[in-house]
């Protein structure tokens, strides 16, 4: 049997106690209970504190379950906020690149605009925050389902001859996107059009979200008909920024 | 040759940020922290200075080594800061003289009135462009020298300094220089914003001794170099944070206008050359002046609590966890369920300038959840706008056609369509939003001669967003009369002593 981690141990007999407890605790008297150090009891409520599982009473100091506990398993990040703190770093993405910026999460089977940035050429263009976009043919879809364990849709629609309708083909195409840490989209939902998009990260390094660039195939696409390595690198150096700032360490 | 940038430190009423721009204005990186907020009464709202140069000191290395920049690499620095904020030091030591009261503070509030009766008051508020109210630092320092011990005296023997944060950060950026610039100095009710400089009669008026007060000089234009924090660094410009996200979104011309939604909301209109007096309850201010230019002017339209109110029904109701989860809340039901929130926590700014109104939440039923009380929020920010916009069009005599905003509730897609539905103009967000700092930046790389001329900065500005109204006119007006009955329940709340 593999060697169990002592600190999460210890986490989970905090949260345990948090949870069988009457109301909020103090730090004292969580150390004292389990025989902990003081230090080391601070150190593990602090790190619960970062990923939302524990919050503190700005009053007393007490401890309580956090409210991210509640939402376990029905979503990783409000939306919302996912806009808030992103909105900094996709701006200088379609202002580098040329091209219009959206960023995603999943919402039953679909993918979710949860922000738009037009392509700054000031022609006329209408706000998608809100919309729903396929999964298997989008870049931001591919990414969502890379790396989240959502699983693949149950019909794969065709909307272009290029779009990836075989689920094994599919399932090639995520490994890839795994393995370089991107993804991109040519010509996979409407002719004529492309994208690369690239995962936001959190705590821990969980995925709750990509960013993503998308335009005329043309100006997307080198002349192989791949997406160009400079956008590829904007992309992704915007994700790793809205990831660094949601708490995610370098990937 | 390797790439320039120019720093804006921008010094906001709840933290300090450093932010690095590159050649397009676009944001590079950024560093920021909180200060801490002192409320010893009711009403009360300090802020240390010291705490906050420590701030900039701290934060100034980070974000040059977030950029991966050294500051040989940087052009210039920009100032833009939180105005009317009022800070007194000893020439000498340079140690603050107590805590800097911050703008929101109302403890002016009966001395205020008291002013408003005594002769004088008509020409220091005609002179001045702005209506004596507890938010500015003319009053603010006229007590601070009326309640500390032997301070006049002290300050008459010129041993005392008086600025805004603009003047306390220049003066420790530079060891020693004590300037301001006229967008901070319209904000004091002691300039005499048509000569653009300190009014004798004001100063009388207010009891401060001349020699306390910083020398005047253009918004943008080399002020000094700096020998902390970023050292070598000409310090190119200073602006109130205001006026510099006018700057930031390039209105340069008359007839352009922002509005900025942070801790409280801005609208400010260009009005060019032409000093325009508002008969609608806006403010005459500032909008910047280059060096060996004419000064421009704006109409300022002051909200004092916008996103305060977000961070009120965040931290004081404990309804939401994070200030962007307003937005899911209210997004759990349609409409307020006829439920109205007026945040008058500090009495109201413009266009009612009504210092004894109070808050009030009104159209209460059963019927009533927290995603009704959390639409009530953000409706209020949008209603107290459109009050806001209303009087501009009184004034210039001109219908607004586009609201251009920024500020860091235009993340919140549901306010920015309700605010476009009230107003029924298109509302754009520029692809910049950190307007305040990119203004300084753009200020300050114009003194140095980073960017040419004002029209090179103009085609840096792109559309990023843009909601168009979708109301009911019938729905609209209805609403609007609703929330215009609710603004006069907050009225004579606080009776006179």
């Amino acid at each position: 049997m593999p060697g169990t981690v002592q600190s999460i141990e210890r986490a989970a007999a905090i949260l345990r106690m948090l949870a069988g407890g009457t109301g909020r605790l103090g730090l004292g008297e969580i150390a004292r209970s389990l025989d902990l150090a003081k230090g080391t009891t601070h150190g593990i409520l602090r790190t619960l504190q970062g990923v939302g599982f524990v919050e503190q009473d700005k009053a007393s100091g007490h401890y309580q379950l956090g409210a991210a506990l509640l939402h376990l398993g029905t979503s990783y990040l409000d939306i919302n906020e996912l806009r808030s703190r992103s909105i900094n770093w996709a701006d200088p993405l379609a202002a580098r690149s040329g091209e219009a910026v959206r960023i995603g999460t999943v919402l039953e089977g679909r993918v979710l605009v949860v922000h738009h940035v037009f392509r700054p050429d000031d022609t006329f263009q209408t706000l998608d925050i809100g919309a729903l976009l396929p999964l298997h043919a989008t870049a931001l879809g591919k990414v969502l389902l890379a790396y989240r364990s959502a699983g693949l849709p149950e019909e794969l629609e065709q909307f272009t001859r290029r779009t990836v309708v075989e689920r094994r083909e599919l399932a090639l195409a995520l490994d890839e996107v795994r393995a370089a840490g991107w993804a991109a989209e040519i010509e996979e939902l409407t002719l004529g059009q492309a994208a690369i998009a690239a995962p936001i990260r959190s705590h821990g390094g969980l995925v709750v979200g990509a960013i993503g660039i998308s335009g005329l195939v043309e100006r997307i696409c080198d002349t192989r008909y791949r997406p160009h390595p400079r956008l590829v690198g904007y992309v992704r150096e915007a994700a790793r920024a809205v990831s660094r700032d949601l708490g995610a360490a370098r990937h | 040759m390797t790439e320039r940038y120019v720093i804006a430190i921008d010094q906001g009423t709840t933290s300090t940020r450093c932010i690095v721009f590159d050649r397009r204005g676009q944001l590079v990186s950024l560093a920021q922290q909180e200060h801490k907020q002192y409320f010893p009464r009711p009403g009360w709202v300090e802020h240390d200075a010291a705490e906050i140069w420590r701030n900039v000191e701290r934060l100034a290395p980070l974000a040059l080594s977030r950029a991966g920049i050294t500051t040989d690499q940087v052009a210039a620095v920009g100032i833009a800061n939180q105005r009317e904020t009022t800070v007194l030091w000893d020439r000498r030591t340079g140690v603050p003289i107590g805590r800097a009261v911050v703008w929101q503070d109302t403890r002016t509030d009966a001395l205020v009135n008291t002013l408003l009766g005594e002769p004088g008051a008509e020409e220091v508020q005609h002179r001045s462009g702005l209506p004596l109210a507890t938010y500015f630092s003319g009053p603010r320092l006229h007590w601070i020298l009326e309640h500390t011990p032997g301070l006049r005296e002290r300050a008459e023997r010129g041993e005392v300094l008086f600025g805004t944060m603009e003047t306390w950060l220049i003066w420790n950026l530079t060891g020693g220089l004590h300037v301001t610039d006229v967008t901070n100095a319209s904000r004091t009710m002691l300039l005499d914003v048509r000569t653009l400089q300190w009014s004798e009669q004001a100063c009388e008026f207010f009891g401060v001794p001349r020699a306390m007060l910083p020398e005047v000089r253009p918004s943008v234009g080399v002020f000094g170099t700096a020998t902390a924090a970023f050292p070598g660094v000409r310090i190119g410009a200073a602006l109130g944070d205001q006026q510099a996200a006018l700057f930031g979104q390039t209105c340069f011309t008359p007839g352009e206008a922002k509005c900025t939604y942070g801790t409280g909301s801005f609208l400010l209109l260009n009005t060019g050359t032409e000093l325009v007096r508002s008969t609608h309850g806006l403010l005459t201010t500032v909008a910047y002046q280059l060096a060996g230019e004419p000064a421009q002017y704006a109409l300022e339209g002051s909200i004092a609590i916008t996103g305060s109110l977000v961070q009120w029904f965040r931290d004081q109701l404990e309804l939401i966890a994070t200030a962007p989860e307003i937005e899911t809340l209210a997004r759990t039901v349609s409409d307020n369920g006829g439920c109205y929130i007026v945040p008058a926590f500090s009495g109201l700014y413009a266009p009612h300038w009504r210092s004894e109104a109070r808050g009030v939440i009104v159209g209460l039923t059963s019927y009533i959840t927290k995603g009704h009380l959390a639409r009530a929020v953000l409706e209020a920010t949008a209603w107290q706008t459109r009050e806001v916009v209303d009087a501009m069009n009184a004034d210039s005599g001109l219908a607004m056609t586009t609201l251009k905003v920024d500020g860091g509730m235009t993340a919140d897609n549901l306010l920015m369509q309700f605010i476009a539905d009230v107003l029924d103009v298109p509302v754009v967000r520029p692809l910049a939003s950190e307007t305040v700092s990119l203004g300084a930046a753009y200020a300050a790389g114009l003194a140095v001669g980073h960017w040419p001329d004002l029209a090179d900065l103009r085609h840096n500005w792109h559309r990023a967003a843009q909601w168009m109204p979708a109301m009911d006119p019938a729905v609209r007006d209805r609403e609007y009369e609703n929330w215009r009955r609710a603004v006069e329940r907050t009225f004579d709340w606080i009776k006179p002593a």
